[in-house]
């Protein structure tokens, strides 16, 4: 520096120093920023974590102030979400951000976890960070299962019906476990407070946690990236990897800019379609729950229709439930049942790309049939993805280990 | 990766302005996050004007309302009760009520808009207890020339048919006069000032 | 962009558009009802049609009468003198007079809160539903948006009586369009008007904060492009190191 630092500097770096000397501030900055190396060939997939925190931390804020006004009892929950949209000030603003930022993040989770598949992040030695990811992703769908009982509309209660009476297919167990869930013969004031409890302070403490573990199990070995090879192979002669670049500045950054694009898409669903045609905030949801009533079509939010998909479509309840949480479960096995030897759909041969993309659009394609009614063309329709949906799991782990593959680069490229 | 023929300056002024922006951003956001703590559409409903109607209360008489929480007690005074207001003034704490809470138009002798009426919150300004009425003059256990007035149970705080505190007692003020206003000579207002500001 | 990822996307796509729509609804083809939720004259006539027709058995108890003087542009006082009935204030909430108990005794049901029936229901819908009531073969009121609806048709005298016109489908006898069978005090395209006007309101009604929530969106997202702008020429800067 060829400046003398300044009076405001010197006493900026004094503080600095009391404060190190008591926790570990700047170590802590050192090592996970401006000390930490990831690769410098990230793409769009990789903003998915940042934007993913980006949420977590809206819906918490969002949350909170919702929580001010809101009423979790049978009696008052709809009305005082109405006293939320309409006789608090800005809260329909604060309503919607919480409703959207809940279909967004299944959104930014589901484009998160499809990078892996691209490019092997789950793969050794980074398989903790699936697994605690996949931790993340239960308790966020437990999460959002919850919240949306909340506002006590038709879908909530019917939908908490239909989904708590799957428990009921379990042989011996099943009616008392309902029964234990629902605190309740039915679905009543019992089921609702115990959701807001759990939706409020257990699952959100759960998430938190789960998002620490995930980070640290990530900073362990760094990232990887999109040609799936391994950046501290090549080191210059301080230990740095040749293909890494500190965090900060350029991740914060870049991640920055990253961070408002997404809220430019976000702001637009807010300010000019909350409800998303019907998929974000149900229609049947703007009715009060009434028990005497079911609704002509009772569906889950769109997050969960590709599994509920799966469940239609087999005819045996009990068959269905476990196919269902098998479709969910197979998914923790992924970084054991991919046993190619590179990494990155890149230098896998076109078998793979042919397997992930079927995969994908049977994913969407299982989710658009899960809201439909389930016409016997629909339901053969939704057997055929249900196949190829688990066949890419099967396939993947006998193919992996044999099929050709392309030669790997020493050094990223793009 | 090369450092050296980084242009600083633009990036100084890069991250300044885009901290700044940022900053006015994050403002903004916060904005509608305090703004939801105001009072409600309904708590400004139910803590709107209420409406009394005097019909029926007779001299000496009080008649209490709630309003935005508060107990409003309205008391009738007849000539007699007006006339012996001055003579305690001596032994009152704020007779000219300079240290009070009032409208403007309240800041007088009757403590009032119209001296028959006296519109008083009947929370002690001790610590919140409700006084009784004790509007006949005689000795009092209290007090041997009691002229008429409030009297505090809880720490014994006394006050005038004015609502003024006496010298000496807990309670450091006189009794707070709500903003309130005549809709015609038999109907009062809680709530609205007479020129309709609150 | 990826080229693999490209494939994959126009592979969804295709996919996509050859599809069945699994989104469409199975009910007929509603009419569109082309409101303008901006449009507050409409507005104002369809809460003057809601309080005269409506309210007596329907509540719309999540609106508040003061919001709807502000939002409507009608003042406090004309809200008072025109559209609130017995002794509600100004600040209270749309009511109905009629009792839950008496509503059951008297209709067999209490009326739904129509608060939010424009969001559950939609515009067009609630179009459609007042357009298309008919008197059936049973003598009674019946309507096509809403088959078997247990709701009088409450204004038919703007409207008039229409009967249905029946015609052979496949062997069956289906009703094949609707005619004025009685005229009303208003001619067919004076009675849309007055629909459109009924439904602008009841979409107001169902979210009040609308024209608010996109006129605050305009000035939001020109903020974000501008940030967004700002953190691009930050990006671009700090990335020429690493290219």
């Amino acid at each position: 520096m060829a400046k003398p630092a300044s009076n405001l500097a010197k006493s900026g770096n004094a503080l600095m120093n009391w404060i190190d000397q008591r926790l570990p501030v700047t170590a802590f900055w050192n090592a996970t920023m401006t000390g930490y190396f990831a690769p410098k060939n990230f793409n769009f997939w990789y903003y998915m974590g940042v934007l993913s925190l980006v949420i977590l931390v809206m819906q918490i804020l969002s949350g909170i102030f919702l929580t001010m006004h809101y009423k979790p009892s049978a009696v008052e929950a709809f009305a005082s979400v109405e006293y939320i949209m309409r006789d608090v000030e800005w809260g329909w603003l604060i309503r919607y951000m919480h409703s959207t930022g809940a279909s967004f993040f299944f959104i930014v989770i589901y484009l998160h976890m499809f990078r892996s598949f691209l490019y092997g992040s789950h793969r050794a030695p980074r398989e903790l960070v699936w697994i605690f990811g996949m931790m993340i992703y239960l308790a966020l769908m437990a999460e959002a299962f919850m919240g949306y009982v909340l506002p006590w509309g038709q879908m909530s209660y019917w939908g908490a019906q239909v989904i708590i009476n799957l428990f009921g297919a379990i042989p011996t167990i099943g009616e008392p476990l309902t029964e234990w869930i629902r605190g309740d013969y039915f679905i009543s004031d019992a089921t609702l407070n115990r959701f807001f409890a759990l939706h409020v302070i257990a699952l959100p403490l759960a998430i938190l946690g789960l998002v620490l573990m995930h980070l640290v199990a990530l900073r362990e070995n760094g990232s990887n990236n999109p040609d799936g090879i391994e950046i501290k192979a090549n080191k210059d002669e301080n230990g740095i990897p040749l293909d890494g670049i500190p965090f900060h500045p350029y991740y914060t950054i870049k991640d920055l800019f990253g961070i408002s694009m997404f809220l430019l898409v976000f702001a637009f669903v807010i300010f000019f379609w909350p409800e998303a045609g019907g998929l974000f905030l149900e229609h049947d949801n703007f009715v009060p729950a009434d028990p005497l009533v079911t609704p002509t079509h009772i569906k889950p939010v769109w997050y969960f229709t590709p599994y509920y998909a799966i469940l239609k479509a087999v005819p045996d309840k009990l068959m269905g439930v476990i196919l269902m949480f098998a479709a969910v479960g197979i998914l923790f096995f992924l970084p054991w049942l991919d046993r190619s030897p590179v990494k990155s759909i890149r230098y896998k041969g076109a078998w793979y790309k042919v397997m992930l993309g079927l995969f994908a659009i049977a994913f969407v394609r299982l989710g658009m049939l899960g809201m439909s009614e389930g016409t016997p063309e629909q339901t053969i329709e939704m057997r055929v993805w249900t196949f190829v949906y688990f066949s890419f799991f099967i396939l993947l782990f006998f193919l992996s280990p044999r099929a050709s593959t392309k030669p790997l680069p020493e050094r990223v490229t793009h | 990766m090369p450092t050296d023929g980084v242009n600083k300056k633009r990036r100084r002024f890069l991250v300044a302005t885009t901290s700044a922006v940022g900053a006015v951003g994050a403002g903004f956001a916060a904005v509608p996050f305090i703004k939801s703590w105001n009072p409600s559409a309904k708590a400004q409903a139910v803590g709107a004007p209420v409406q009394v109607s005097l019909h029926g209360l007779k001299p000496g008489q009080i008649m209490k309302v709630q309003w935005r929480g508060q107990t409003i007690g309205v008391l009738r005074r007849s000539r007699e009760t007006l006339d012996l207001l001055p003579e305690v003034d001596a032994e009152l704490r704020d007779p000219q009520s300079l240290e009070s809470e009032q409208p403007p138009f309240a800041q007088n002798e009757a403590r009032s808009l119209n001296s028959e009426y006296l519109v008083v919150n009947m929370h002690c300004t001790h610590l919140g207890c409700v006084p009784q009425l004790i509007p006949q003059v005689g000795p009092q256990p209290f007090q041997e020339d009691w002229k008429g007035g409030f009297f505090c149970p809880c720490h014994k705080s006394k006050f005038d048919m004015a609502g003024r505190v006496y010298k000496g007692v807990p309670a450091p003020a006189n009794l707070r006069i709500p903003p309130y206003s005549f809709l015609d000579n038999q109907t009062l207002v809680i709530g609205v000032n007479p020129e309709g500001a609150v | 962009m990826n080229k693999n990822i490209l494939l994959a996307l126009c592979g969804l796509l295709a996919v996509l558009a050859i599809s069945t729509n699994s989104f469409a609804s199975s009910e007929g083809a509603l009419m569109h009802a082309n409101v303008n939720v901006r449009d507050t004259a409409a507005s104002q006539r369809g809460a003057r049609l809601f309080v005269n027709y409506c309210l007596s058995c329907h509540a719309a108890s999540y609106m508040r009468y003061n919001r709807l003087a502000e939002d409507l542009g009608l003042g406090e006082d004309l809200v008072m003198e025109n559209l609130v009935f017995a002794d509600a204030k100004i600040g209270d909430t749309m009511e109905v007079a009629m009792r839950p108990a008496d509503a059951v005794s008297w209709l067999g049901k209490e009326p739904p809160n129509l608060s939010l029936v424009a969001r559950s229901r939609g515009a067009d819908w609630l179009y459609t539903y007042f357009l298309t009531f008919y008197r059936d073969e049973n003598g009674g009121w019946n309507n096509l948006a809403f088959p078997n609806a247990s709701m009088p048709h409450v204004l038919w005298q703007l409207q008039g009586i229409q009967q249905p016109v029946y015609a052979t489908h496949d062997g069956q006898q289906v009703i094949d369009r609707l005619e004025l069978a009685q005229p009303g005090l208003q001619t067919p395209a004076e009675y849309e008007e007055t629909v459109r006007d009924l439904v602008t309101f009841l979409e107001y009604l169902g979210e009040p904060a609308e024209v608010k929530r996109k006129n605050v969106g305009i000035w939001v997202m020109l903020f974000l492009a501008l940030f967004a702008l700002l953190a691009y020429a930050l990006k671009a800067e700090y990335w020429r190191d690493v290219h």
